[in-house]
């Protein structure tokens, strides 16, 4: 038994959609918009983990964060940094007495103003040891870095960012002139690498970094009272397996300095950061999940009006569909003619809705500011999930012509 | 299965070959509200290759039932039909359309083309289910609607032709397949006068090059055309007799032949 071939099937199906050109396109519309919304949600999902993937890797590897304070008095819950609990003595302690870091980088920072010549700007001025460029992976693109030197003199040496840079200089060589930091002046030694944003959020390259001596001495916190106290310290170590106990070293280590008794809280804490990350990259993940499944609740109601067309389609053709069996279709070339409408139909609507989504995605990336990662996994996946749609949508329509009989067709009005 | 073999070639003597149509007491009910209806009640007829016959009836008398039945588009409840000389009881669904796809030419009242489509596309639509490749079957649709007077005008949509041409389109759809046996329902029904007589001189010039034609209405004009009248009334043959020769052919003037229960 010959089987009307599937290119006859399709002009066919084709004809069939050309007969209701208007209808076919606005029930196509709920495919297009369903398909374009899961390609946008999909790409601007995958933007952001891939921008938190790369924000873990210019953070670098192995990374524990210490920071002061979380110190809890009574009920009150104080956040990070609300007691000056670490100084560089802990800093020193811990190069000291830990075996196995990478390394040590205690660091302050303050937002002051720079100068150069006519222009200024606001940036972080942050204090470093060379170990801090170390733990971070950062490196300096023109002069060179800050050295140990540097740190036993308190000199006053900068390194800028590249915004920095930019905005002082203007694109001029900057290394060898001098900028003022507040009321003194350094020399700028070096540019630092492009870092990007960090996961905060924050331009990373908008920073001047200077010996934290100097920083301590001459520059920050001059004139208060929380001076010496520490922002932070980054321990670099060196295997990833070793982070957990380094981790209890520290707490426990900093519990003996700070002179706490066993029953009081931790007045400074440590963080993993790439365990930070990782968890932020997994809720983007999640979130990116959730929003493509409401996107796809658009693509059930495309399927839905495709349905709805078909079966529309099928009580208008049932003449048609009479004069067909008259002729010698087959109940089976008649199922098949429809189920390849709804499924054309169905994919004229996806490929239209690729375009959609990728020109979509596309005017985000360029005019929303989103990082967007366009995957061929995630356009493979909505085309195949508006043919399913499609299909689905058309077996109703398609088993109900395919069970008429020639006579009731024909005689239909 | 070989329907072809029991075929009679074209101009062959119909006698010495078996009837196209062979029933005997075929019974159709229908179901109207879980009781059945009986649309016919047991007719017998016996048609050769190569006549011509009209079959005539009011409304209601199972004329339509009887033509669905002799056209394989429906299975009788009781009674015994041979088409060609086999037995088409057994058949299922798919047999049953390869019978029509293969053998039988339809021509309804309303011409049930396709309106969007050309005449060259209805007229190949059977060679589609028939597994035909495209170009024979452009070439066998070109052939038939050449043969229906209809060869400058393949292209043309079908809702662009005049009536006459349109059912002419639907004569060739009937003929693409090269069809012993052509069931014509009302086929001039929706068509004036003229180009009803246009239709029927067409049919009868198929029915000339060999092919049974086999004509339902309920216009003696067009059934005093046919060489043999059977009449049907309440379900059953009231009558079956050579056509008289119309006295004055072509002429849609023609008296009323009294049909009881019959259209004005």
């Amino acid at each position: 038994m010959p089987v009307a071939n599937p290119s006859v099937q399709v002009i066919e199906a084709l004809r069939g959609l050309a007969s209701y050109p208007l209808r076919a396109a606005l029930t196509a519309l709920g495919i297009v918009i369903g398909v374009a919304a899961v390609i946008t949600v999909l790409s601007v999902g995958e933007g952001a983990r891939q921008r938190v993937i790369e924000q873990i890797q210019s953070l670098g590897g192995n990374l524990l964060l210490v920071t002061p304070g979380s110190a809890r008095t009574g009920a009150v819950q104080l956040g990070a940094g609300s007691r000056q609990t670490l100084t560089t003595g802990d800093a020193d302690a811990i190069r000291r007495d830990i075996p196995g870091l990478l390394a040590v980088a205690p660091s302050v920072f303050q937002r002051l103003q720079v100068v150069r010549g006519n222009r200024n700007w606001q940036t972080t001025v942050q204090g470093i040891t060379p170990d801090y460029l170390e733990a971070r992976e950062w490196a300096v693109t023109a002069g060179r870095p800050l050295s140990a030197l540097d740190q036993l003199r308190s000199a006053k040496v900068a390194l800028i960012g590249s915004t920095v840079a930019e905005r002082l200089f203007a694109g001029e060589h900057a290394v060898g002139e001098i900028i003022r930091i507040g009321d003194t002046p350094f020399s700028v030694v070096g540019v630092l690498a492009l870092k990007g944003q960090s996961s905060a959020g924050s331009d990373q390259d908008d920073k001047v970094m200077i010996p934290l001596s100097t920083a301590t001495v001459r520059v920050l916190g001059t004139g208060r009272s929380e001076l010496g106290g520490l922002r932070y310290v980054m321990v670099k170590v060196d295997r990833v397996e070793r982070l957990g106990e380094v981790e209890a070293q520290l707490a426990a280590m900093l519990r003996q300095r700070h002179g706490l008794r066993p029953d009081q809280p931790d007045d400074f804490s440590v963080r993993n950061l790439a365990e930070v990350q990782a968890q932020r990259e997994e809720a983007s993940g999640v979130l990116t999940f959730w929003l493509g499944a409401v996107a796809s609740v658009s693509l059930v109601v495309g399927a839905v009006s495709v349905m709805n067309i078909m079966l529309v389609a099928v009580a208008e053709r049932t003449r048609e569909i009479g004069l067909r069996l008259a002729v010698g279709a087959r109940r089976r070339d008649i199922l098949w003619q429809f189920l390849t409408e709804a499924l054309l139909l169905a994919l004229l609507g996806g490929a239209a809705g690729v375009a959609l989504g990728v020109l979509l995605s596309l005017s985000i990336a360029r005019w929303g500011g989103l990082p967007v990662e366009i995957g061929p996994l995630a356009l493979l996946l909505s085309l195949g999930a508006a043919a399913a749609a499609g299909l689905c949508a058309g077996v109703l329509p398609a088993l109900k012509a395919a069970r008429l009989t020639p006579i009731e067709a024909l005689r239909s009005e | 299965m070989s329907w072809s073999a029991s075929r009679a070639p074209e101009g062959a003597v119909p006698d010495a070959v078996e009837p196209i149509i062979l029933a005997r007491g075929l019974r159709k009910d229908y179901r109207v509200g879980g009781r059945p209806v009986p649309a016919l009640k047991g007719v017998s007829l016996t048609v050769e290759p190569g006549e011509l016959v009209a079959v005539m009836g009011p409304s209601g008398s199972g004329k339509s039932t009887l033509l669905h039945l002799l056209g394989c588009l429906d299975r009788p409840s009781a009674g015994e039909y041979r088409f060609q000389g086999r037995s088409v009881a057994g058949l299922g669904d798919n047999a049953l359309a390869r019978v029509r796809n293969r053998h039988i030419g339809f021509v309804f009242q309303s011409f049930n083309l396709l309106p969007r489509t050309t005449a060259l596309e209805n007229a190949a639509l059977p060679l589609l289910y028939a597994g035909v490749a495209s170009r024979e079957r452009r070439d066998r649709a070109e052939a038939a609607l050449a043969r229906v007077g209809l060869g400058d005008r393949l292209h043309h949509r079908a809702s662009t032709l005049s009536g006459g041409e349109q059912q002419r389109v639907a004569i060739a759809r009937g003929l693409v397949n090269d069809p012993t046996l052509i069931l014509a329902d009302e086929p001039t029904g929706a068509l004036d006068s003229a180009t009803g007589r246009e239709i029927l001189t067409l049919l009868e010039s198929l029915n000339a090059a060999g092919i049974t034609v086999l004509i339902v209405t309920h216009d003696p004009a067009v059934a005093g055309r046919a060489r043999r009248l059977i009449r049907v009334l309440d379900g059953k043959v009231a009558s079956d007799e050579p056509s008289a020769p119309p006295p004055d052919l072509g002429s849609s003037q023609s008296t009323e032949v009294p049909v009881a229960g019959g259209q004005p």
